[in-house]
């Protein structure tokens, strides 16, 4: 039966039909649907764990019990699991461990445009690179076995265009599957390797070396029989290297070319890719990122005509981006479709930006408003999050912003360097449990004076409402134990607490006032309101604007909803137009009401 | 038959949109073509735009179309019907639900969302076709207004040479079943209007 399926539905499946027994992950773009689909199988178990580090030691674990396992997370999710990866690949694996690192070409919903096929090099391990979703699927089940055969942690890497693509793949309906308990865990005897102490670390790099050269070897022959790597033999004239996504841009662009399509770009079959090199009159590497392929070719002394001198280095490829660098290289001389941008009606209206904004309803929105207020006298350090669009019009209330959980330890390091402004920390329920505490216990410790606001919607909302620590739900639907974010605070030793409601403008501004004030460590505001996608999220009656009273001076607009839009009625004191709520979009949240200086916003009467 | 269609669905986060373009994939699937799809979830979700690719083929390659080669804009919103018209390839189709989302560029800042007339003499000009659909109360009339997609899809089924029936019945298995019998009055009403 064919089924569409995107890459991570692919990857799901895949991982499941190999065998995985254990996965663990922690959400983000786009890698988040990797486990939720997972998770849906029979005879697995799947976590979300409360960190990417803390999801590949879960695998390493269940690795060196025995089972084959999977981490998935996103590319800058790698970053935080790369202590254990790059040491993993000394100790070597049990069952087989495969990596998903879902990179993110684009920066579409990411903080950086980061190449993790870099990592493999790095760690000396292999890279696997998918082209779809059927590749994806069968890529995993090879990538565990590789990494059993050659006991090294594989990665594989999908990017958001694949991740979020959907193609057709060959599958039948699962059959029921028990959960089997591991066997006896074997203690290592003799040449210990998982207790990766110096001495061992010493006598095991080498090794390493030596696994990479073979598994090199294996890209080379096996790796070729089994289509990973392949050849499609056309016209001679123009030889291409591609892998990934970029392979199927190239198939449209340049039809007549001959291709290498590398399912593993690292290590590479250098001798083969040489050979190839050699039957064509000219050489080129398409590839998206970095020239992580073009780099290992021109070291080896391969000759490379065209590669990012023609391709960029920057942002997602695309058909017109690798159209435009055959043309450039004058491989091709069709300029591609005609778009008329000329000629066009002399009225033509630019058409406004349409910027991602809090929704109607979220429980953020009181929280930004109160801190666009207070920014005066503030610095604000914020974090990976909705909550990052606190750094947009209308409330511009963000400083800085760097990566999970980064936010406490700014404004901690600003204050204590000898910064005069309030220093606010502004963290998420579940950026707090994923890199939140360690931060805070080094500010409470050295009794730095910030404000540490922790919003807590009660999900992890931007991935798309995924459960955490402070939910008490598992990702596969049990119940948990619900971790008490207050408590854990009190517990660290903060003096200043204050619960506040998410939507309640007034407590809000005096609580972050007095919290701004706290002289004696850190002092925690808890800001508590549920995502508007969350169940435990009410929707109230909505609001409405009573035209008579409003005096079109913009203090609603300034809470930056969605549901305000402007009237057709002009205040003519001001000639501008009042104020009038979207009923389609208003929550009833009731922010905007308590913002507004005439009361001219009320429960609509119909 | 057809051999070939590149579709692009875009409208805003929430519309479903996305929703919309599986289907969209599916039926081609079902029409014993390849077909593929594609778009990016995450941050632009939130209120922003949402645009997705779906293509037909013998083979289909990339999961993008190129700028330029769209056989039909189908798109939720009207603004954003105009801000992708130029996607569509030379005598495309653009089937638009007359409907305004202001973003907050013009509701907070100070652009300005242009009237209809002026939104749709842009579509009309590089579209051979504009079908207007007044999906949202179409919806509403057919007894759920969630159902703008499938009175969007019904839209679409029209302008194509294939079995309305496939397209029923990849709707029917995508939604929930209580909401099946509202989607077949919401694919019957969106296909006799767009017949009209």
């Amino acid at each position: 039966m064919k089924i569409l399926l995107s890459g991570n539905e692919a990857i799901a499946l895949g991982a499941w039909e190999a065998g995985v027994q254990y996965a663990s992950a922690y959400p983000g773009t786009p890698s988040t649907e990797i486990l939720e689909n997972f998770a849906r199988y029979p005879g697995i178990k799947a976590e979300w764990a409360s960190n990417e580090k803390v999801a590949l030691d879960n695998a390493i674990g269940a690795s060196f019990g025995g089972a084959r396992t999977l981490a998935a997370m996103k590319h800058v999710g790698v970053n935080v699991a790369a202590d254990s990866l790059m040491s993993l690949s000394y100790t070597g694996v049990k069952g087989g461990l495969v990596l998903v690192s879902a990179d993110d070409p684009g920066a579409f919903s990411s903080q950086n445009e980061q190449d993790n096929r870099q990592y493999a090099r790095s760690g000396k391990f292999p890279c696997f690179d998918p082209a779809d979703s059927e590749e994806a699927r069968r890529f995993v089940g090879i990538a565990l076995e590789v990494s059993e055969t050659f006991q090294t942690p594989v990665i594989l890497r999908s990017t958001t265009r694949l991740s979020h693509s959907k193609s057709a793949v060959e599958t039948t309906i699962p059959e029921e599957r028990e959960f089997r308990p591991l066997p006896k865990f074997e203690r290592e005897t003799g040449g210990v390797q998982r207790v990766i102490i110096p001495a061992i670390a010493r006598r095991r790099h080498p090794e390493i070396e030596q696994r990479l050269r073979d598994v090199a070897a294996w890209t080379a022959d096996q790796a070729f029989e089994k289509g990973i790597n392949r050849i499609e033999w056309k016209n001679k004239t123009l030889g291409i290297v591609t892998s990934g996504i970029a392979y199927q841009y190239v198939c449209e662009i340049l039809p007549d070319a001959s291709i290498l399509k590398l399912g593993i770009s690292y290590p590479l079959p250098l001798e083969n890719i040489r050979a190839f090199a050699a039957q064509v009159e000219t050489l080129i590497v398409v590839e998206e990122l970095d020239p992580f392929i073009e780099d290992q070719l021109k070291a080896a002394g391969i000759p490379v005509a065209h590669g990012k001198d023609i391709f960029p280095l920057c942002g997602e490829l695309t058909l017109a981006k690798v159209r435009a660098g055959a043309l450039q290289a004058g491989l091709i001389d069709d300029s591609g479709p005609a778009v008329i941008l000329d000629a066009r009606p002399e009225d033509v209206p630019i058409i406004p930006s349409r910027p991602p904004a809090l929704c109607p309803g979220c429980p953020h929105r009181a929280f930004f408003y109160t801190m666009a207020r207070n920014k005066r006298n503030a610095i604000i350090a914020g974090d990976i999050g909705c909550y990052s669009m606190g750094v947009l019009a209308p409330f511009e209330a963000m400083d800085m912003l760097i990566s999970m959980g980064a936010s406490i330890g700014m404004a901690h390091g600003f204050k204590q360097a000898g910064g005069q402004e309030a220093a606010v920390a502004t963290i998420g329920d579940s950026t707090f449990f994923h890199s939140g505490l360690a931060p805070l216990a080094s500010a409470v410790y050295n009794r730095a004076n910030i404000v540490v606001a922790i919003l807590d919607n009660r999900i992890t909302a931007m991935t798309g409402q995924q459960q955490h620590p402070g939910t008490g739900v598992t990702l596969q639907g049990e119940t948990g134990q619900e971790i008490d974010i207050a408590a854990v605070v009190r517990a660290m030793g903060v003096t200043f607490i204050e619960e506040v409601d998410a939507w309640d403008v007034n407590k809000m501004n005096k609580s972050l006032r007095a919290a701004m004030k706290h002289q004696d460590g850190p002092a925690v505001l808890l800001v508590r309101g549920a995502c508007v996608f969350t169940p435990h999220f009410h929707r109230q009656p909505q609001m409405q604007v009573d035209l008579e009273k409003c005096v079109a001076c913009g203090s609603c607009f300034r809470v930056g909803c969605p549901a305000i839009i402007k009237s057709e009625v002009i205040y003519p004191t001001n000639n501008k137009p009042k104020s009038a709520i979207d009923p389609l979009l208003c929550t009833g949240c009731t922010v905007c009401m308590q913002v507004c200086p005439t009361n001219a916003i009320g429960e609509a009467n119909d | 038959m057809i051999e070939k269609l590149n579709l692009l669905f875009v409208g805003v986060g929430g519309q479903g949109v996305l929703t919309a373009s599986d289907i969209a994939a599916q039926v081609g699937l079902d029409l014993g073509l390849d077909a593929k799809k594609s778009e990016v979830h995450g941050f632009a979700q939130r209120g922003g735009v949402v645009e997705s690719h779906v293509r037909w083929a013998r083979h289909v390659g990339s999961p993008t179309c190129e700028r330029g080669t769209v056989d039909i804009l189908i798109s939720f919103e009207l603004l954003e019907a105009a801000r992708w018209v130029e996607w569509l390839r030379p005598s495309g189709m653009v089937i638009v639900n007359r409907q305004k989302i202001i973003p907050m560029s013009a509701s907070v800042g100070d652009a300005v969302y242009p009237t209809e007339d002026v939104l749709l003499s842009v579509l009309e000009y590089h579209a051979s076709k504009v079908i207007v659909v007044d999906a949202l109360s179409l919806a509403a009339q057919a007894g759920n207004p969630r159902t703008v997609n499938t009175i969007m899809l019904a839209t679409l089924s029209t302008l194509l040479d294939t079995d309305p029936m496939v397209w029923e019945t990849v709707i029917l298995r995508r939604v929930p079943s209580k909401y099946a019998d509202v989607n077949k009055v919401a694919f019957a009403l969106g296909q006799r209007e767009s017949r009209r």
